[in-house]
């Protein structure tokens, strides 16, 4: 069982990068959920979901704890960092969460996701550049697998461009690097 | 079957879509108005009429309008909005007419608030509207679960012909999981027994009669509640082979439960779970089938006060402990329902527990 929190503002695709991760799952055969923050947080600030990915029947749709969490902005982390499981895995946003002093028992991956989607011209792409780190840094499937399955995801709205696949594999590099 | 990943509200209105279902009237509220926002761009690609009413009031009236002319319909409400569909419902109850209605249970009364509860549970199984009627309630706990029961609450409504809920709630309404979609059913509402068609012709064409209580209907009524009760319960009972103490829970709230007891059998605690799926008629016989080794109960609800208690009161024979974990508007954690009820179960051995 993995259960993995998304979270940034509203508007840095978390909730997609969330359904993505969920949509890639179930096509890789996982039972999965995906649970979206709900109430106020809808209307501004931050934004979350809560993405359980699993082999066997998934019961609470729910997280408290979680083994990863992808953070696009400060208060994500200022929430959410006390939760993750020791031993978890953290994906920091680092264009925007700067000289933060993290706890030692997770692994921390800070990667600067909203300047490298600036630099590859594709800025609502960040999410993607934390999705690549997140899948780098936990194992969750092979990299090139969950590439396909972005192509996939994009082609089937049909509104793919190769910025997508970029994006993602600048954090796959990037979480490599850190 | 390829599976789908659909958000609860989606996927309920497209196992109606694919159920037959050709007409829905009914009234924008949170949490359920994706319901509405799906069946708009989707009942015209079927042929099929979506009507946003004026309210409440007006779209349970033009289902039951929809359903004497043989269509098969829903509405779909949630809080305040429910509770004004209940004078519709009752109408309906009463023409002996099949219709679909949704209930997306939101907090509190009055206008309460927009998340995840179950304090509609006596409303919708105890008769929201006046008079001597009873409705199918089926709880669904996933995704799936929202197309199946809506599927099957089609049928049952066609069976019966009376009104079958279906009462999700906010969070099933809002996530997303996979979901295996039944093929497209097509109905004929000119098909349908009961559709209304008229006889004769010019200014005096009979529609339907004025009165229709016939000979005997107290007996004729009763049976075909009798019947529903004694058919239709269903239930999912969870490790109660050797339970010392019983969980009971519905919708989302059994899932949390469920993790509850798999935690509790860990720790060597014998917990058990029985998820009501029928609310109404409630599963009784799921409670006669226990094992003596269950000593107590312990409802788990998302509600300030207990609901469910009364229902697992009546279905006991002998007097057992039934005690409450009343979430409120919070969402329950796994383990602190299993320490409630490893709590339970000691004070049931010295024969007390409070709440």
């Amino acid at each position: 069982m993995n259960s993995i929190i998304c979270s940034g503002f509203g508007g840095q695709g978390i909730l997609t990068a969330g359904l993505i991760l969920a949509k890639i799952s179930m096509d890789g055969g996982k039972q999965v959920s995906w649970v979206p923050s709900y109430g106020s947080e809808m209307r501004g600030g931050t934004a979350s979901c809560a993405v359980k990915v699993s082999d066997t029947e998934i019961y609470s749709p729910f997280i408290k704890e979680m083994n990863t969490l992808v953070a696009m902005n400060e208060a994500s982390v200022d929430t959410f960092e006390r939760l993750v499981k020791p031993g978890g895995v953290l994906i920091s946003n680092a264009t925007l969460i700067q000289g933060r002093t993290f706890r030692s028992d997770i692994k921390v991956v800070e990667v600067g996701a909203t300047a490298i989607s600036e630099e590859l011209k594709n800025i609502r792409g960040a999410n993607l550049v934390m999705l690549g780190a997140m899948i780098q840094a936990t194992g969750l499937f092979t990299p090139e697998f969950f590439a396909d399955g972005i192509d996939a995801y994009f082609d089937a709205k049909g509104r793919n461009t190769p910025l997508n696949r970029e994006c993602y594999m600048a954090g796959v590099t990037a979480a490599e690097q850190a | 079957m390829a599976l789908k990943l659909m958000k609860g509200n989606d996927a309920l209105a497209e196992a109606a879509v694919r159920a037959g279902c050709r007409f829905f009237g009914g009234y924008p509220i949170t949490p359920q108005s994706e319901i509405l926002e799906y069946l708009s761009k989707r009942m015209p690609e079927v042929g099929g009429h979506f009507v946003q009413s004026e309210s409440e009031l007006a779209g349970i009236s033009m289902v039951h309008g929809a359903a004497a002319a043989g269509f098969r319909t829903m509405t779909s409400s949630s809080g305040p909005g429910f509770s004004l569909l209940q004078e519709g419902i009752s109408y309906i109850a009463s023409a002996e007419l099949p219709a679909v209605i949704i209930n997306v249970q939101r907090y509190g009364s009055g206008l309460g608030d927009i998340f995840q509860a179950q304090g509609d549970y006596f409303q919708a199984v105890k008769g929201g509207g006046h008079g001597d009627y009873r409705m199918i309630v089926y709880a669904p706990a996933s995704i799936q679960e929202n197309v199946d029961f809506t599927t099957l609450a089609f049928d049952k409504a066609d069976e019966y012909r009376n009104p079958v809920l279906v009462l999700s709630d906010a969070s099933i309404a809002s996530m997303m999981e996979p979901v295996d979609l039944p093929e497209m059913h097509e109905h004929d509402p000119n098909k349908s027994p009961h559709a209304a068609k008229g006889k004769g012709n010019g200014p005096f064409k009979r529609i339907t009669s004025t009165m229709y209580y016939i000979d005997d209907f107290d007996t004729y009524i009763k049976t075909k509640y009798d019947n529903m009760a004694a058919n239709e319960e269903r239930w999912e009972a969870v490790q109660v082979a050797d339970a010392e103490l019983v969980l009971v829970a519905y919708g989302i709230t059994s899932r949390i439960c469920k993790e509850a007891v798999m935690l509790a059998r860990e720790k060597g605690i014998k917990l058990g779970l029985i998820r009501p799926i029928t609310l109404w008629p409630f599963p009784a016989k799921a409670f006669k089938a226990l094992p003596d080794t269950v000593a107590s109960f312990m409802t788990v609800e998302l509600s300030p006060m207990p609901m469910i208690q009364e229902d697992v009161l009546l279905s006991l024979d002998t007097r057992k402990p039934v005690h409450n974990f009343l979430a409120g508007m919070n969402i329950p954690e796994p383990i602190d329902i299993v320490e409630k009820a490893a709590d339970c179960i000691k004070q049931t051995a010295k024969g007390a527990c409070n709440g």
